[in-house]
């Protein structure tokens, strides 16, 4: 059955095979695929050489050009140093209120936290900083833990009840929740913030919360109600809310006393990043 | 040499295990030696076994195929490591089966989200992913809040795991549930979970329900850890043994 012989029609060779009378031309293969076929093989081998190719008893071959995805991208890394170079360095030496007022400074300062915040800051606070529910607005004026470029810096590297040793810390009894406060007192309370902030409320409900705010409320949010930044004390009497304008939200907030956490943010970035963030949060949010 | 492959094509048995040993050199050359050059396996400070909270956080994660969105890789490129932080070791993942890694990216890599965002943010962004970041294109887990972690089997989880080499020791997995019922309860007594998991094990009530054990707790707790076992600001890597 392995005969090979001329096919008739084309008089190509054929391999000799047959199964069930049906037999096999033995063409040559196309001489373009042959010559690829045996470059590749070439490259191959050229490739063994030069990169880390076969594993030994211990080893393997590190090939003569060393390459090496980390220090690649270690070097990638440093190539960026070098073009942000000058300014990152001025950025690190120079202090905050420097940056802001060197109008070079400022603008590498403002691309620089620009994509920071995108990426880090506004998953919570929102796209440039508007902020949601439970997250601070950072497009407004108004400010928990202080405004200024230093209070904003402090914060970014400290955090909000994180991990840090000198975090920042306030927290707001949950009234309700933990029984400190009748139901009672807590609607009635909720009047009198109403009131704070401005807005027509029951005058009856106000006068009964009067004396239990000056008891469990001044110690942080003062006795007119504009709060304290040194301990993160909310201003009730401006137009902004944390979680919520809504007698609902106010009742909900006294009930449980809700605090979010922020992460610090000192281990995940440079002090020039740290730095540049803190100038362009400033430089967009009504600063103090 | 030629004329006796006839006589392995036209015998299916020799045929089929002479093709097993022609595939097996791949593997053989390409893999094998993964496990013994010392330069591939690598050995890193603070890497540990997952806790039992963890693990069970991690078994959801699977479970609800978050994998398919979301890589746990951040690969040596300059433009990873500006956006995700230090590219991912291999040490990072010796005890995940399975690994996690990728490049399918609809989501974000989340090799390192351990302490990027808050509990309560992973909680408000799992409830209801719009809530958080409007343009998300993530279903939303809110159920996991609601349900009850079960985790009657978390002995066994940890017993398999063993099997496949991660070293958890016989305390641990006598320990299993304890450990577990520790690290999301604030108040209980931390002393002999931290004993077995080093102190940098974190404890808390994930889901900010600290009445309730559920899912949420457990997916949060597995979130929060991921990427910060190792301390890069003491690691070397450009030294000899930690290039690649």
């Amino acid at each position: 059955m392995s005969k090979r012989e001329a096919d008739e029609v084309t008089g190509v060779e054929t391999t000799g095979h047959e199964w069930d009378g049906i037999r096999e031309l033995d063409n040559p293969l196309p001489r373009w695929w042959l010559y690829m076929f045996w470059a590749g093989v070439v490259v191959a081998i050229v490739y063994w050489v030069l990169m880390p190719a076969w594993p030994g008893a211990r080893s393997y071959t590190q090939g003569i050009l060393g390459q090496s995805d980390r220090a690649d991208v270690a070097v990638a890394l440093n190539d960026l140093k070098t073009v942000r170079g000058a300014q990152a360095a001025r950025l690190k030496t120079a202090s905050l209120e420097e940056i802001e007022r060197d109008p070079e400074l400022q603008a590498y300062a403002q691309a620089v936290g620009q994509s920071v915040f995108g990426d880090n800051c506004a998953t919570c606070h929102g796209t440039g900083g508007v902020g949601a529910k439970g997250y601070a607005n950072l497009r407004d004026d108004v400010w928990l833990w202080g405004g200024s470029l230093e209070d904003i810096h402090r914060t970014i590297e400290v955090g909000i009840r994180a991990d840090h040793p000198q975090t920042r810390f306030s927290q707001m009894p949950a009234f309700g929740r933990d029984q400190m406060l009748s139901a009672v007192e807590i609607s009635d309370l909720t009047e009198y913030v109403v009131a704070l902030s401005g807005r027509p409320a029951n005058a009856a409900a106000v006068r009964r919360a009067e004396p239990v705010y000056q008891a469990q409320c001044v110690a942080c949010h003062g006795p007119a109600g504009v709060g304290d930044q040194k301990q993160g004390a909310p201003n009730l009497t401006d137009q902004e809310w944390l979680y919520g304008s809504t007698r609902a939200d106010i009742h909900a907030q006294i009930w449980n006393g809700r605090a979010g956490v922020m992460p610090s943010w000192k281990n995940r970035f440079d002090p020039e990043t740290l730095k540049a963030l803190a100038v362009y949060i400033h430089a967009n949010a009504g600063g103090q | 040499m030629w004329k006796h492959h006839t006589k392995l094509e036209r015998h299916s048995l020799p045929l089929v295990i002479a093709i097993l040993i022609v595939v097996s050199i791949g593997g053989i050359v390409e893999i094998a030696p993964l496990f013994w050059l010392e330069s591939t396996v690598e050995e890193v400070e603070g890497v540990r076994p997952y806790t039992p909270l963890e693990l069970a956080g991690r078994d959801i994660y699977i479970r609800e195929g978050c994998y398919t969105c979301h890589s746990q890789m951040v690969r040596p490129l300059r433009d990873e490591v500006e956006r995700y932080g230090h590219y991912s070791l291999a040490a990072e993942s010796m005890y995940d089966h399975p690994f996690q890694w990728g490049s399918k990216r609809t989501g974000p890599d989340l090799a390192r989200v351990g302490g990027k965002y808050s509990d309560g943010w992973h909680k408000d962004h799992l409830v209801d992913p719009r809530s958080v970041v409007p343009e998300s294109v993530m279903p939303p887990y809110a159920f996991l809040a609601e349900k009850a972690l079960d985790y009657r089997d978390i002995q066994d989880k940890i017993r398999a795991m063993t099997k496949v080499g991660v070293p958890y020791t016989q305390d641990m997995i006598d320990n299993a549930k304890d450990d577990l019922e520790t690290q999301a309860d604030p108040f209980a007594a931390p002393t002999k979970f931290q004993a077995r998991y080093g102190g940098k094990v974190l404890q808390r009530d994930f889901d900010g329900e600290p009445e309730r054990l559920s899912e949420m707790d457990a997916l949060i707790a597995y979130l929060q850890m991921l990427g910060t076992l190792v301390d890069f600001s003491t690691y070397q890597a450009q030294a000899p043994e930690n290039r690649r």
